[in-house]
């Protein structure tokens, strides 16, 4: 099966990678940042969703002197170039978006403005609907 | 129908392992593709050759390495994730390949379905 199976040259699929906790307590968060930048290279439509405590893995200001690991909170501007260059590059025939649950912002007390970098925020029956629309659902 | 199967979870401490395992023997009995298993953040820990479970239980890395060589079922240990844990060629359980996520997005894009276990 193998050859053939794997030529994938030329397909595009919609995956979303969907963060649902928050960024220090667990390696979920870290790991799953790792599969979005490493897809990059794959050129495939992508949705970046955050949900629930997701939601605070990309504060700004994060500070984790106390707790003595790696702040990689960063790391996320480069999900927002890749999304940028998606956007701008012609030749680049993807779609990236970044998105953020309204209900899970709202439990929170958090705003679109307490994060390091534009979001799009769906309330959960939009977000639901676009999961739907997805090939391919990754999840920590 | 071709799967794609993501593990999330180590042997043992969670069913993801089991339910994963289960599901692919299942969907190859009734005919259908399972070309890779792909073991992410605990998920590395499948693929152990050191785990002892005890005698009258599963062993899950050997029905793990079963599959492989039965039904050619590529299991892919992530690189990263794996050094994180100590799991190396040193350790690999037979059966198992260890490469980097790319091979987790390359089955995502090939598969018909991927299906993810874990927590």
């Amino acid at each position: 099966m193998s050859e053939e199976f794997f030529d994938i040259e030329g397909k595009k699929k919609r995956f979303m990678f969907l963060n649902r906790k928050a960024p220090y307590g667990t390696i979920y968060a870290l790991e799953t940042l790792e599969t979005v930048l490493i897809s990059a290279a794959f050129e495939q439509n992508a949705v970046i969703a955050f949900v629930d405590d997701g939601v605070y893995q990309i504060m700004q200001g994060q500070d984790t002197g106390a707790i003595g690991m790696k702040n990689f909170s960063r790391t996320y501007g480069a999900v927002e170039m890749e999304k940028e260059d998606a956007d701008e590059d012609p030749d680049l025939d993807i779609e990236w978006r970044i998105v953020v649950e309204r209900e899970s912002l709202e439990q929170r007390g958090l705003t679109a403005d307490d994060f390091i970098i534009a979001v799009e925020v769906l309330g959960c029956e939009e977000l639901s609907r676009l999961m739907n629309e997805q090939d391919v659902v990754l999840s920590g | 129908m071709n799967f794609g199967i993501l593990v999330n979870e180590g042997p043992f401490t969670h069913q993801a392992s089991d339910s994963a395992y289960r599901f692919a023997k299942a969907a190859i009995e009734k005919g259908h593709q399972v070309p890779r298993v792909f073991f992410y953040y605990d998920g590395v820990n499948n693929g152990n050759k050191l785990s002892e479970p005890q005698s009258d239980d599963r062993n899950l890395v050997k029905l793990w390495a079963e599959l492989a060589i039965e039904h050619g079922v590529d299991l892919v240990v992530c690189v990263a994730a794996g050094l994180r844990r100590g799991i190396k060629d040193e350790n690999l359980a037979e059966g198992f390949g260890i490469s980097g996520l790319g091979q987790l997005i390359e089955l995502g894009i090939a598969a018909d379905r991927t299906i993810v276990f874990g927590d």
